[in-house]
């Protein structure tokens, strides 16, 4: 926070003194208080208020803090204080939806959020709500015990969208030349426009609900079908005969007209994506993150990513790499990461020395510490790779990634069936406490359910979740059998790439 | 990077036991996305033929391919900027409630944005007097005076806490006694609200000594977490400095301060910065390279001054043939070597600019100071610098070419460079593996090495197979005959 101007200087002979209000969102701050008030101007000000935003809807099924700096305070820094406002958000929500009368959870940090609002909750005992409660469950997990899954590169249609292009609160801003106005016949050609265009994403636009989840592998084919239904949607029109018949096909077209821009526009970002995904460099990347995931040659030097260093590939695509091998592993020999860092350093700088400090202090970039590697056991009990995952029409969660099931997504999708008792030993192997809570609902507000009707679970991800996390409990919930709902709630929507980044320590902007 | 032909990536794909991501057929798959191309396009021509008859209702179409979707993004973008706010704008069309089963609360998410005073105000008892905002939804109302009258009641740090969450007046200034401050920075803690945290901590910061406080928060782990940060955000570095000292976390004091490196523009202020966190209590490995890290700026300095003035006086050729783009300070040790290979190649190594110097100093690799020469004399199209880079001389006198990393690698670096087909000919025939060696001499048009290679394999169908490749009546096409009608070699097929 830099220090403003005087309010009291705005004021002058000519104009009537001004009321300066501050707004604080999404919360107030203690610091910033401060900071006026050493300044002299906290007086100054007519209203002091907060304008609360723990959590914020991104779409009928998801919720984001949007807190960039809660893996990083939590996991590096050891600051919980984002996992107080997450407790209020949750606070907050079942003011909304009903007390959730089971809590269960994974990691230090899950258990933190636990104990606070059940402390919570106690110390509002008076104030119970008479709501029917929405949410049979809630699932607490750390990211830490799943820090595979955002470096691997996302092959979802949204997972690559956010992968190459970055999409920020709902939009995504891309190259426009593919996006710029066709001639029309005779016309001279308008100059090519250089801003980039600037799309929103979410499930309102129908074209994109259907295929944002989809292994980007069958896209084309989807985009496809839709073109065959909407072309003989305007066909249509040589059927109209009576003037009922055309009033009515005239009323469809604005809805017809929209899905044909709608199809326009991801056939135009398909294909931007298509040229990345079928390009070398994309290619021999893949290669190696599966051979990582797969435990293929974890314990030595790369050559792949020493070509990349030596090329000097962007460093944050060369850290990935590093870290998963380091993930897949269980860390890596002294040797092996000693030369990974000299070379890192060498090529990029001296300073990223603190960003391998960090790495290491989060369990991403570290030494073999004498242990054996668990990942391969946990890999073969919770069936992580499926060697025939079907990108077409998937059968099992691993297609968001083309045969990497996420841990994160397997260890919710056991949960509900047929339960973690089955995988007790897995669960010790991963970091922190397992816990299962109840909370009391006042009485007749139990929840009966119908034959068939599925349950509803609220997953929760402390540090950040990926769009192909999100696709794949989409997956688990559409399932025919699944018998759960999931809604997805995390601290932020993260890639591998602003995961890293939020590790890394950046000068100061002047 | 592996450059096979395409027959062979086929067979690799098939034989690999790794399903990396593929399309399943990837003709179709850019045709399917041209069919989809296809149909839009068709269905514009359509659209715009309704556009022109007269009883199609007025859309307000403006042309551009991408009607609503724009449209709606131009009309939020509006709205967003009247606000200034992003935030707290629902998408357009998306129900501002989740589309879960309806409650009979009748609240939605939204109503969350609706600015319901939850933890409300924070007044601390000074402000309240001279400032007229104590808020309350009734915005004009002001709490009598009369209520003031209860704050020199004895609250517990308990309560004195609870009201700090609910932005109630309170003071902190009646805890005098140092166990009255513990009682109630431990009370702050367990309520876990940071804010509350913070507060208590900048009463304690200025009402104990630094030493007592400091103590204390050894064995208060969250409280000391709080305190780190808000110094940390306030500034206070002198003060952190102390307080890692005191709790001996002297590495990450170290890295705390060198991090501050970062924020010096000025390169000899950067420079005379880093000297002075050579003296810090690094781990040994970072100790090393925050020594590296003082030693390259050092240098670059002095080697960025004096470039810059034989530059500016033209007394050197290579910098006018050359000029330079930019300027080499904090530039990363490998980028230093290949300037100092471009620009300073063959000087002595008493020279801080001289390759020699930088490889001994920085304890650049083999392969590294091969791979970056090699980039910067191509570069030049210095060939015979290249060639000696490989060149060793065994014991009897005779030359052999020798490389740390694959023939195949340097091929490539050369090609990007432009080295004439000569060059590179010499380079690809080192390639040991002579699937790898065909493929790339194919790539480059390396026409000798092909030849030679398959008269070797003594492969006569390949040899044909190439014979028309080539142009009739080349030198190649003559060599092809040459061979193929040499009676002496026993042809395999």
């Amino acid at each position: 926070m830099s220090s403003g101007q005087h309010p009291r200087g705005s004021e002058d002979k000519m104009h009537s003194p001004r009321d300066f209000h501050i707004l604080f969102v999404p919360r107030r701050s203690m610091l910033c208080e401060q900071r006026l008030k050493e300044q002299g101007v906290l007086g100054s000000f007519i209203n002091i208020d907060e304008y609360i935003l723990d959590l914020i809807p991104y779409d009928g099924d998801l919720l984001s803090m949007e807190s960039e700096g809660a893996f990083r305070e939590c996991y590096l820094e050891s600051d919980q204080t984002s996992l107080y406002h997450t407790a209020k958000g949750l606070m907050t929500l079942q003011a909304l939806y009903g007390t959730i009368p089971q809590i269960f959870g994974k990691g230090e940090c899950a258990r933190h959020v636990a104990n606070m609002m059940l402390r919570m909750k106690r110390e509002f005992a008076g104030s119970q709500t008479q709501i029917l409660p929405v949410f049979d469950s809630l699932l607490l997990l750390d990211r830490n015990i799943d820090l595979l899954t955002p470096l691997a590169t996302q092959l979802t249609y949204e997972g690559l969208i956010d992968e190459v292009y970055g999409i920020t609160n709902g939009y995504v801003k891309l190259p426009p030349e593919k996006f710029a106005a066709q001639k029309k016949q005779g016309e001279v050609g308008k100059d090519l426009p250089t801003e980039p265009k600037k799309m929103q994403l979410n499930s309102a636009e129908e074209l994109y609900a259907e295929i944002r989840d989809k292994n980007f592998n069958a896209i084309g084919a989807a985009l496809s079908k839709k073109a065959k239904i909407i072309s003989a949607a305007f066909e249509e029109r040589h059927n109209a005969k009576t003037v009922g018949e055309i009033k009515q096909f005239v009323s469809q077209l604005p809805h017809m007209q929209a899905a044909r821009s709608s199809l326009a526009n991801h056939t135009s970002i398909a294909e931007l994506i298509k040229d990345i995904t079928t390009s070398e460099a994309f290619f021999d990347n893949l290669t190696v993150e599966q051979e990582f995931m797969t435990g293929v040659d974890t314990d030595k030097v790369n050559t792949y990513i020493e070509d990349c260093i030596a090329q000097k590939d962007p460093l944050i695509k060369i850290l990935r790499l590093v870290c998963m091998q380091s993930v897949c592993n269980n860390g890596l020999k002294q040797k092996i990461l000693d030369y990974y860092k000299r070379e890192i350093l060498q090529t990029y700088g001296y300073e990223h020395m603190l960003t391998l400090n960090n790495l290491e202090k989060t369990g991403l970039l570290k030494p073999q510490t004498g242990t054996r590697n668990i990942y391969p056991t946990i890999r073969k009990t919770l069936k992580l790779w499926m060697e025939d995952a079907n990108e077409q029409n998937p059968n099992d969660i691993s297609y968001v990634y083309s045969g990497y099931a996420p841990l994160s997504i397997r260890l919710t999708q056991v949960l509900a069936r047929p339960g973690w008792r089955s995988i007790e030993e897995v669960l010790k192997m991963l970091p922190g406490p397992h816990f299962e809570e109840r909370q009391q609902l006042p009485a007749g507000l139990h929840k009966k359910r119908q034959q068939g009707e599925s349950r509803t679970t609220l997953v929760f991800f402390l540090g950040g979740v990926t769009y192909a996390e999100i696709a794949a409990l989409r997956f688990l919930s559409q399932m025919e059998d699944g018998g759960t709902e999931y809604i997805i709630a995390t601290t932020k929507l993260i890639n591998g790439t602003s995961w890293i980044k939020s590790l890394m320590d950046r000068p100061e902007a002047p | 990077m592996m450059i096979r032909s395409k027959p062979d990536e086929d067979e690799y794909w098939n034989s690999s036991k790794f399903k990396a991501f593929t399309f399943d057929d990837e003709d179709d798959d850019f045709t399917r996305l041209k069919e989809s191309k296809r149909a839009v396009n068709s269905i514009r021509s359509l659209v715009e033929e309704e556009d022109e008859e007269d009883d199609v209702e007025k859309v307000s179409w403006s042309g551009e391919p991408v009607g609503s979707i724009s449209w709606s993004v131009k009309e939020t973008e509006s709205s967003i900027r009247s606000t200034g706010e992003v935030r707290d704008q629902s998408f357009p069309k998306i129900h501002t409630a989740p589309s879960l089963p309806k409650n009979s609360s009748g609240y939605s998410l939204s109503s969350l944005f609706k600015g319901k005073a939850k933890t409300g105000n924070f007044q601390s008892f000074s402000e309240s007097f001279g400032d007229p905002s104590i808020r309350n939804y009734a915005p004009e109302l002001r709490k009598p005076k009369s209520e003031y009258k209860d704050y020199v009641s004895d609250w517990t740090p308990e309560e004195t806490v609870k009201r700090m969450q609910q932005g109630k007046v309170y003071s902190l200034e009646k805890f005098h006694s140092l166990q009255d401050k513990l009682l109630l920075l431990d009370e702050a803690v367990n309520a876990h609200d940071g804010n509350v945290i913070t507060a208590v901590l900048i009463y304690l910061k200025k009402s104990l000594s630094k030493e007592i406080l400091f103590r204390e928060l050894i064995t208060r782990e969250i409280a000391l977490r709080h305190y780190i940060h808000y110094l940390k955000e306030i500034g206070e570095q002198k003060l952190l400095v102390e307080l890692f000292k005191s709790l001996d976390r002297t590495e990450d004091m170290a890295l705390m301060q060198y991090r501050d490196h970062l924020n010096i523009r000025d390169e000899n202020k950067r420079r005379d910065f880093l000297k002075n966190c050579l003296s810090l209590p690094f781990s040994p490995d970072d100790a090393t390279h925050v020594q590296d890290h003082y030693t390259l700026l050092e240098r670059q300095i002095i080697i960025e001054a004096n470039d810059k003035q034989v530059e500016s006086s033209g007394q050197a050729d290579i910098f006018k043939k050359y000029p330079r783009k930019a300027s080499i300070l904090n530039m990363p040790i490998i980028t230093t070597l290949y300037y100092s290979c471009f620009y300073h190649y063959g000087e002595s190594d008493g020279t801080f600019s001289s390759p020699a110097n930088i490889r001994k100093t920085f304890r650049i690799s083999d392969k590294q100071f091969l791979l970056t020469c090699l980039g910067a004399r191509a570069k030049l199209k210095a060939w015979f610098d290249v060639d000696a880079l490989f060149t060793t001389k065994n014991w009897l006198g005779y030359t052999k070419k020798r490389s740390p990393i694959g023939f195949h690698r340097i091929v490539d670096i050369l090609q990007k460079n432009n080295a004439p087909v000569q060059v590179l000919q010499d380079y690809v025939n080192l390639v040991e593996d002579a699937e790898q060696k065909i493929s790339l001499a194919q790539k480059y048009k390396c026409h000798d090495v092909i030849i030679n290679t398959y008269r070797d394999l003594k492969d006569r169908q390949q040899l044909i197979v190439y014979r028309g490749k080539v142009e009739r009546g080349s030198s190649e096409y003559r060599k092809i005959e040459e061979i193929l009608s040499n009676s002496q070699i026993r042809w395999k097929n």
